[in-house]
């Protein structure tokens, strides 16, 4: 365990609110008691040392929090007495020296209700980096470029539609719980995506989300070791990021899969999610999340792009098909199949997906047919679809590569053009 | 996912439209916007707001010899709307923000009717997608 102030507190955190929540019930209130009690933390521990059980004077203090808190609704609204009220704060707080098990089991209720499906996925994403990652809203607020106010406004909104929705603090049922599992990872990965998809250029401190997000589907896998897709998603998250700082140019130029600087990625990243890999296939389960860490060792054990291993890549992207409605896995798919049987098998795969709306006009669809056209060296169709891509993409990084691209091409094919002499 | 909505204003005659509104529907106007964009940052969604000064006191400004500013007046005496205002929002869905661009088309005019402003919705750009 790291008892250096931030990371101790960011691990302590759904601990402590888990206790909190547990004896207090009101998750909402419990939530800004446990937010103050880290802010009291990170004030004073650094001058006066950290305390020898951090976790009991967290909880002491939160609990602290809450009675004052309880005591002022009560005055407000004039009620009968709350059985907590009775007792003198020091009391209200549990034991503290109580390391029991339940400490695992609160923090996956947590996130559990942190990831509600009653919730829309940003707020989700909101609370569940606050109440679990132990993230102030400032932080929550700058990583997601928004304004403080409407980020604390996310959140107090999460808690309130948690409160009406009547989510209990308690495991779900065995019935919900692969649903719930789901939405919980879910979270996890959008939370990843944010942070690596924008680790470019003048964004580079959102990497912190990623982080967070490997930090937070590691706490799951240590509770839940034996779950194949909590271990499939640690492991996607490691052999993606292990790519970071090959990812993109001095300029933050994206650059593309076969012309990174293979030397640059993270070996013991990758070590690791192979494991992890290895040995959830081995176990003989298989969900989406795996699949893809799958296709992500196999692209990150090549050493050169020449070595990869497409035909194995095609496999799991058949098998990744099967089990997903999703327009961008048949998208990765016919890709692969170009790899393995040519372009025009490639480009075969694609006429499937014009007719889906999903997908049809979509920037990836043109920008993959680009890349099999100059593939067939069918050059101006693939300059065609290189804009129509540019044109079409949300990101600045990625329309500034198929802009390129699009020139690259134009410039070869005026060269060939000009006569000889 | 992040949106810009710009809203464009009837320009009117002479000048700005706004200017010959009775003052109980200017007030109602502006109370409304007040209002709208409260329920924006409650509701978690609002990124920035602005209202931007009239059309009188619009300046084009282009680089001229060795990169000075050249000043002209603006806005176009033909152009029939203007950028009055915008919002950036930072919603679920592309439908969300439509929703929300549609409650601010019908911002009350004179007598309180609805203007049905044409609010020009933009994507803002983000990062790229993760490669799978």
């Amino acid at each position: 365990m790291d008892f250096t102030g931030e990371n101790l507190l960011r691990e302590l955190t759904p601990q402590v609110l888990g206790a909190v929540v547990r004896r207090f019930g009101d998750f909402s209130a419990a939530e800004d008691a446990v937010q103050e009690a880290l802010l009291a933390a990170a004030m004073q521990w650094p001058e006066k040392g950290v305390p020898d059980n951090p976790r009991g004077w967290l909880i002491q203090v939160a609990a602290r929090r809450m009675t004052d808190h309880l005591r002022a609704e009560l005055a407000r609204r004039r009620r009968e007495v709350v059985v907590a009220m009775q007792m003198p704060p020091d009391q209200v707080a549990p034991a503290v020296d109580s390391e029991d098990d339940t400490d695992q089991d609160d923090t996956l209720i947590l996130l559990f209700m942190c990831c509600h499906p009653a919730l829309t996925r940003s707020s989700a994403i909101a609370l569940t980096l606050r109440a679990i990652g132990g993230l102030t809203t400032a932080e929550i607020a700058n990583a997601y470029l928004v304004p403080e106010t409407t980020m604390a406004q996310r959140i107090s909104r999460a808690k309130q539609r948690i409160k009406t929705s009547g989510v209990r603090f308690r495991m779900p049922s065995d019935r919900e719980r692969a649903e719930r599992l789901g939405a919980v990872l879910h979270v996890l990965y959008l939370t990843f995506n944010e942070g690596y998809a924008s680790s470019i250029g003048a964004h580079l401190q959102r990497t912190d989300l990623s982080n967070e997000a490997i930090r937070l589907a590691r706490v799951v896998h240590k509770f839940l070791p034996d779950d194949g897709e909590v271990a499939g998603l640690l492991a996607l998250m490691l052999l993606t990021d292990a790519r970071r700082a090959a990812r993109t140019g001095p300029d933050g130029e994206l650059i593309p899969l076969d012309k990174q600087d293979r030397t640059l990625w993270d070996r013991n990243a990758i070590s690791e999610g192979v494991a992890l890999v290895t040995d959830t296939f081995s176990r003989g389960s298989i969900g989406a999340y795996q699949l893809q860490a799958a296709i992500a060792a196999v692209h990150n054990e090549a050493t050169r792009p020449q070595d990869t291993d497409w035909p194995q890549i095609l496999a799991l992207y058949g098998l990744l098909k099967r089990m997903t409605d999703n327009p961008m896995v048949t998208l990765n798919h016919a890709i692969a199949a170009a790899m393995v049987h040519g372009p025009s098998t490639g480009l075969k795969l694609l006429e499937a997906l014009d007719a889906d709306e999903r997908l049809a006009g979509h920037y990836r669809l043109h920008a993959v047919r680009a890349h099999l056209l100059e593939m067939t060296r069918d050059h101006e169709a693939a300059i065609a679809h290189y804009r129509a891509a540019a044109d079409r993409t949300t990101s600045i990084p990625e329309r500034d590569y198929l802009t390129t691209q699009a020139a690259r091409l134009s410039a070869e094919r005026q060269q060939r053009q000009v006569p000889p002499g | 996912m992040k949106f810009m909505l710009m809203m464009h204003a009837p320009r009117g005659e002479g000048d700005w439209a706004v200017f010959n509104w009775p003052s109980e529907d200017l007030k109602a106007h502006i109370n409304f916007m007040k209002r709208f964009n409260k329920e924006l940052r409650d509701a978690g969604e609002l990124v920035a707001a602005e209202g931007l000064a009239g059309p009188a006191q619009v300046r084009v400004v282009r680089a001229g010899k060795g990169g000075a500013p050249e000043v002209t007046d603006g806005p176009f005496p033909e152009a029939k709307e203007f950028l009055a205002g915008y919002w950036i929002i930072d919603c679920e869905s592309p439908k969300r923000a439509y929703e929300i661009a549609a409650r601010a088309s019908a911002a009350p005019g004179p007598g309180g009717a609805p203007l049905n402003m044409s609010i020009e919705v933009r994507e803002v750009m983000s990062a790229p997608p993760v490669e799978v």
